[in-house]
């Protein structure tokens, strides 16, 4: 049971959007294109040689094609986010778990990032941002809609909130 | 900056010192004074070199005027503006609210000129806040009363870590040493003096980085020179008997000989640089809390952290200098972070005197601030400390053994790994031994590190969030990594590998109202430590002070 009881903390409410393990997959897609693409090319231009170059090619393939089919479920699973009254609050990392607590009071901007993926898949990122280098929690993979309301919400809460924040 | 920038007609516009059109130039023609001389009196050197520093010299007057005509600046109620550039014009204005640090360096020749550049930094790590505006340069004078001014106003001073400060006068200050400020610099407030220059404390100079960095700028200074004359070091009437030498003697004699000679360098240059930087050093603290470091021998600094903004302490121990028994003490603020050399607030010196300063920065006395009795960190800790040190160094070792076997020539890989696989014990050890913290009623004080041993005592209340950290290894171990993350100093600061229930309690007794609701078993207190008497400060409280 020790791994059940990880932290005395309850996990944030949320589950992010279901799309999100599509985005994840395409993004590990992405990356076998970008990394198995131009050792192929270059396997093909030098005429079909030197044989060790097909074979990283294969396992670079395999590895990403790996990655994209059986990660994005369990990430799905861990990442979670909440908004309480009080703080943002995330959790995300596949072998690092990471807890990101920043209070409300203490949030300085809130941005929305839509990537060329995530606007296809009509998808979102928020980003709060505290006074702090280390402080910033991202909410990947929200719904677009929820994440405009999100940021709209928190935007307001935070300009209601007084001083600098620091 | 994004905000609109207000009207203010009523403040007008002020151009930076006419002086400066000066310094400028002649700051490039000193550099070039020592090759200047040797080709007067040699008739050695380059001639197109010289014209193409003319030139230079020439274009480098030139910009300065026009830097000067198109740059203005003023100072509003509620902001500092800066407006500069010709082809490219910059228009940047920093709200005074946000104002976090000042400080103010002259080099020889500003000073020979009265002259100072006042550099100011926001808080928020929005670049445009970080980086701040410059005002290069002012006279010494107007310096030293845009620093008071801006540091004096903005909002209304809210707290000082819990000291009596706010916008009420405090009373008389009780400190035995209290002195007028420095009528050069136009401070007439009293001020405490918490530390002053003593030399004894150039003995830990070699043992920090400068030594390193002093032997760099020697051998720069040397290696300019001879190579702005176009010597080439196997002219020099001695190089042919060096070199015979050399080839005469043994390899381990030679080795000897350098390692020697480098040592003697990083020496020297370390007590030069040490001079430089710390000559005429003082610190003082004036009535509002703002810490006031003086210094330089050549480049005059001094750097002002306005009170509200400061959120600890820290005490720095790297290897060497811990070694020596000798210790530094910066200070965390908002808007100080590795610029400004990390908010040094002292020069190296002895660890009694380092705690001491640290106290005297957090406002407690030192049992309870970075000397405090610290909790150690579970056993388990001390498992994982040394897996992470040992099992990289094993890799290495491995790796050292196999290009040894591979390649004879490199048979010396094999024992230089495995001795550092031997070091890597008591390294991890060391580490684990050095892990605690503690939480006091108004600070949480952490320790981590070996090669570079940290002891931080930070504010409860410049805590802005938590990052917990588990990797699957901690999770196996029951351990987490919390970190306290602040506006100050570098943004976070770890408590390392301790029970997951202990971290969350930690981050629960220092703010409760955003951790209660995510406890919904409520969070144990840590037995047996001063934390209980933090838990006590309920969220009304907590209120007080924001």
């Amino acid at each position: 049971m020790t791994a059940a009881v990880a932290l005395p903390l309850r996990p944030p409410a949320h589950r992010v959007d279901p799309r999100a393990v599509q985005w994840w997959r395409l993004q590990g897609l992405a990356a076998l294109v970008v990394l198995a693409g131009p050792q192929l090319v270059v396997w093909i231009v030098l005429g079909m040689s030197p044989s060790w170059l097909l074979v990283t090619t294969i396992v670079t393939a395999a590895l990403a094609a790996g990655y994209a089919l059986v990660v994005p479920p369990i990430r799905y699973r861990i990442h979670r986010w909440e908004i309480t009254d009080e703080a943002v609050y995330t959790l995300s990392g596949l072998l690092v778990r990471e807890w990101r607590i920043a209070p409300i009071s203490r949030v300085q901007t809130v941005d929305t990032e839509h990537g060329p993926l995530q606007q296809w898949l009509k998808l979102a990122s928020v980003t709060v941002t505290t006074a702090s280098a280390r402080g910033p929690v991202t909410i990947h993979g929200l719904a677009a809609p929820d994440a405009s309301e999100l940021a709209r919400v928190l935007t307001e809460t935070t300009q209601a909130t007084p001083g600098d924040a620091t | 900056m994004t905000e609109p920038i207000p009207v203010a007609a009523e403040v007008p516009w002020r151009r930076l010192d006419g002086k400066m059109l000066v310094v400028a130039p002649l700051q490039h023609v000193v550099r070039l004074l020592p090759v200047l001389v040797i080709l007067l009196f040699t008739g050695r050197g380059d001639p197109v070199r010289m014209w193409i520093t003319l030139g230079i010299t020439v274009l480098l007057i030139v910009l300065g005027v026009i830097r000067w005509k198109t740059t203005r600046y003023r100072i509003t109620d509620d902001r500092v503006e800066l407006h500069s550039g010709w082809v490219r014009r910059q228009r940047r204005s920093v709200p005074r609210d946000r104002l976090r640090t000042v400080d103010v360096t002259s080099t020889l020749l500003h000073r020979v000129f009265g002259l100072g550049v006042l550099h100011v930094r926001g808080a928020s790590s929005a670049s445009a806040d970080h980086h701040g505006l410059k005002l290069d340069a002012v006279s010494a004078a107007e310096a030293a009363r845009l620093r008071t001014e801006l540091l004096q106003s903005g909002p209304a001073p809210m707290r000082v870590g819990g000291r009596a400060v706010g916008g009420v006068p405090a009373a008389e200050p009780e400190p035995s040493e209290v002195v007028r400020g420095d009528s050069r610099y136009g401070d007439h407030r009293r001020a405490q003096v918490l530390s002053v220059l003593r030399w004894p404390w150039i003995r830990f100079a070699p043992l920090t980085v400068s030594a390193l960095a002093g032997t760099g700028v020697l051998v720069a200074a040397v290696w300019n020179v001879v190579s702005e004359l176009g010597l080439r070091p196997r002219d020099l009437p001695f190089a042919a008997d060096v070199e015979e030498r050399i080839r005469g003697a043994a390899i381990w004699l030679t080795i000897g000989v350098l390692a020697v000679v480098l040592l003697v360098v990083a020496v020297v240059g370390s007590l030069l640089m040490f001079t430089e930087r710390w000559w005429g050093y003082r610190l003082t603290r004036d009535d509002d809390g703002t810490l006031r470091v003086h210094r330089g021998l050549l480049t005059r600094r001094s750097l002002s952290v306005a009170g509200t903004r400061q959120r600890g302490a820290e005490v720095s121990e790297p290897l060497l200098l811990r070694a020596g028994r000798g210790a530094q003490t910066r200070v965390l603020a908002t808007g100080l972070g590795r610029g400004s050399q990390g908010g040094a607030l002292q020069p190296p010196a002895t660890r009694r005197e380092t705690h001491l300063l640290a106290a005297t920065v957090a406002g407690e006395p030192v049992e309870r601030s970075t000397l405090a009795p610290l909790r150690r960190h579970p056993r388990r800790a001390l498992w994982r400390r040394l897996t992470r040190a040992v099992v990289p160094a094993a890799v290495l070792c491995a790796a050292g053994w196999t290009v040894a076997g591979l390649a004879p020539g490199w048979y010396w890989l094999g024992p230089l790994t495995t001795a550092l696989l031997v070091l890597s014990v008591p390294v991890g050890v060391d580490r684990y031994r050095n892990l605690g913290h503690l939480l006091t009623a108004r600070h949480l004080v952490t320790r981590w590190g070996s090669l570079h041993r940290r002891t931080v005592v930070l504010e409860r209340d410049g805590v802005i969030g938590w990052r917990i950290r588990q990797s699957i290894f901690q999770r196996r171990a029951g351990l987490v990594t919390v970190e306290a993350v602040t506006a100050a100093g570098e943004g976070g600061y770890p408590v390392t590998d301790v029970t997951a229930a202990d971290g969350v309690a930690l981050a629960a007794a220092v703010t409760p109202s955003v951790l209660d609701p995510l406890t919904p078993l409520g969070a144990e207190e840590p037995a047996g430590d001063l934390a209980a008497q933090g838990a006590g400060r309920g969220p009304q409280e907590r209120l007080d002070h924001r």
